[in-house]
């Protein structure tokens, strides 16, 4: 069954003479308890999709086109009474930087107390001050640290905080937009062991955006890739990694030297990621493609579904090309 | 085997942090051969940046010495410069904005040898772009019509001007979009390989450290804990912080995923004003015995170049 069904989503930046289309034609479904991975380079349209889900844009950011339906209505349009209702208690959001998505002149504790009762105008103080200790509890950092400031917070636990900040109303779906970034790899591993966990016991969802796609072939059940604002491939992990289809996917595979097996001289993809206000016609992955053929530059594919992954390459023709 | 061409002997380095002090790298020793790469690898404030920057002088260490070609080096003497060159992490903020990229180039050329001409001069910086692997025509833009890639390429020219004997680079593609940062490592593979630099390549990556160096030093606290020849370390890490920070390292190779995630939750690394006594692992450490909290170990030196800073192997 399926939490999140997004379908065509269209996301422009509307400025100077022409918008910039940062998410266009972005459909993929989220089953429950799921992790989607969400895999892209600075400009593919992976931030501009986070926002867009979450309901967080802002002008310049219009959604032209394309519904996201969650709970069974369309996110898109939402009043923001409606939208506020939905907000933590079924959609919360991780963000980057968990420097910046904390207030810094709150004590943590605080910022749970006020969060749970915004959204349970039954819960009385003491019994939402206990339930944040317990939240923070979850992840890992005692009690006692729920009456200290973010500041006195190191890294790693203001991004576990924010996690089970965003825990806090048992939502079924969680966005995250790289949360251990900021982190080293030995405190992303205790955060993420800790993610799966919590997700085991709750069934949340997960939306996680990374440009690490090593960590997600290990982390997310399925992985979509994006480049130029498209979704170009989505499938299981494990399809994405032992048979990708997409030129770009594979390449991207490649461009993470491994740590075990035997090592060869990798090229990673020449080239520069497209630039958004001015894309290349066609496939925008043509210009730095080592398989394309006639066409590429004019025709852009569709994507279509082959065995348990979908691909939109020209190499796996369709029928449906759009011109 | 050849001469050292830069070493850092028991170098520390301590800042000043109102009334305490920052202990941010503790007795380091560390040597850079010709036509050889070491990859420094570390957590952020392993003191790995810092001790770049010692070996840079961008810092007098607080004790130790820094040699080249065998000699201790005082202050900080333009012929220094003149073979090690540091390239920094982030290329967008390491270009100056105002000017092109031919004057960027132009001006360590100018200030490290005696150009005769201006043919001379452009000659030199039309070699410098081709070397990175940009067409001449690169050298009329400013820094911020360039992408990351290309930037960081520029900042790498400027730094073979003057034709150095080592180049330090401070986590030189973690910046970069995934996809072009092996053609980076392949470029200073490249360099390595025609022109015989010593190269440090300091990351927090150590599968990319494994692509690109010969051999691996492992720092923790600011603190050495580790080093050999790469495949060894990879392989068969003998500090339970190498260990640990190879197990958390992402690899899809790994195939087992449930286990995989089942991390430990081993807390933070310490805080260097106030390091942990011992060894500065000890707190977060699975093995971690009596002599550990109390004495920090000495550097065991054990067969194929390889040694290590831990009580268990010294024990053995």
């Amino acid at each position: 069954m399926s939490v999140l069904t997004v379908e065509g989503l269209t996301v422009e930046y509307v400025t100077g003479d022409r918008p910039v289309r940062a998410c266009d034609d972005v459909s993929f479904e989220l089953r429950r308890g799921e992790i989607l991975g969400v895999a892209g380079e600075s400009g593919s349209g992976k931030s501009t999709l986070i926002t867009a889900l979450t309901r967080l844009q802002r002008p310049p950011a219009v959604t032209t086109a394309g519904r996201i339906e969650f709970h069974g209505t369309d996110l898109v349009g939402l009043a923001p009474d409606q939208l506020r209702k939905l907000r933590w208690t079924s959609l919360a959001i991780v963000l980057q930087s968990a420097m910046d998505a904390l207030n810094p002149v709150m004590r943590v504790g605080a910022q749970f107390v006020d969060v749970l009762r915004t959204h349970d105008k039954t819960l009385n103080s003491k019994a939402a001050w206990a339930r944040a200790a317990e939240l923070l509890g979850m992840v890992g950092i005692s009690a006692d640290r729920v009456r200290a400031y973010p500041h006195e917070l190191s890294g790693g636990m203001r991004q576990r905080a924010s996690i089970a900040l965003a825990l806090a109303c048992g939502p079924e779906l969680v966005v995250m937009d790289e949360p251990t970034t900021a982190v080293d790899v030995v405190m992303q591993r205790q955060i993420l062991a800790q993610v799966l966990r919590l997700r085991k016991e709750l069934g949340f969802a997960v939306v996680f955006v990374t440009h690490d796609l090593s960590l997600l072939l290990e982390l997310a059940d399925r992985i979509a890739i994006m480049y130029g604002g498209r979704i170009v491939e989505i499938g299981t992990a494990e399809s994405l990694y032992t048979k990708p289809r997409h030129p770009y996917t594979r390449g991207l595979r490649d461009s993470f030297p491994p740590l075990r097996s035997e090592l060869r001289t990798l090229t990673g993809i020449p080239g520069s990621p497209p630039d958004l206000r001015d894309p290349p016609p066609g496939c925008a992955f043509h210009p730095r493609c080592p398989d394309r053929f006639d066409g590429c530059d004019q025709q852009r594919p569709g994507l279509v579904t082959i065995e348990d992954h979908a691909v939109a390459c020209r190499l796996y023709p369709s029928g449906d090309d759009q011109s | 085997m050849s001469q050292p061409v830069l070493e850092a002997r028991a170098v520390s380095k301590h800042f000043a942090a109102g009334r305490s002090t920052v202990r941010a790298v503790e007795d380091a020793t560390l040597a850079l051969l010709p036509g050889r790469i070491v990859a420094l690898v570390g957590e952020s404030g392993s003191g790995k940046t810092t001790l770049a920057r010692l070996l840079a002088r961008f810092y007098a260490p607080t004790s130790g010495e820094i040699r080249l070609h065998g000699e201790a080096v005082q202050g900080k003497p333009r012929e220094y410069y003149r073979a090690v060159q540091l390239i920094f992490q982030d290329p967008f903020g390491s270009l100056n904005p105002l000017h092109r990229v031919r004057y960027n180039l132009e001006r360590a050329v100018k200030l490290h040898h005696a150009v005769r001409s201006k043919a001379d001069l452009d000659e030199k910086v039309v070699e410098l772009i081709e070397r990175v692997s940009l067409a001449e025509s690169y050298l009329d833009k400013f820094p911020h019509e360039l992408s990351g890639g290309q930037r960081q390429r520029v900042v790498i020219a400027r730094a073979l001007a003057v034709e150095p004997k080592v180049l330090l680079g401070d986590e030189p593609i973690s910046m970069l979009d995934v996809s072009i940062r092996l053609e980076m490592l392949n470029l200073l593979e490249r360099l390595r390989a025609e022109d015989g630099l010593a190269l440090l390549y300091i990351t927090h990556d150590i599968a990319s450290a494994r692509y690109l160096c010969d051999d691996i030093v492992v720092m923790y606290a600011g603190r050495m804990v580790e080093g050999g020849p790469k495949e060894d370390v990879i392989a068969d890490p003998l500090h339970p912080y190498t260990q640990l920070l190879i197990d958390s390292s992402p690899d899809p190779e790994r195939g087992d995923r449930n286990n995989l995630f089942d991390a430990e939750d081993l807390g933070e690394p310490p805080s260097l004003i106030d390091p942990p006594s011992g060894c500065r692992f000890h707190p977060r450490c699975p093995v971690a015995m009596d002599i550990c909290r109390t004495q920090a170990p000495p550097r065991t030196e054990l067969t194929d170049g390889r040694w290590t800073h831990c009580w268990l192997q010294e024990k053995k």
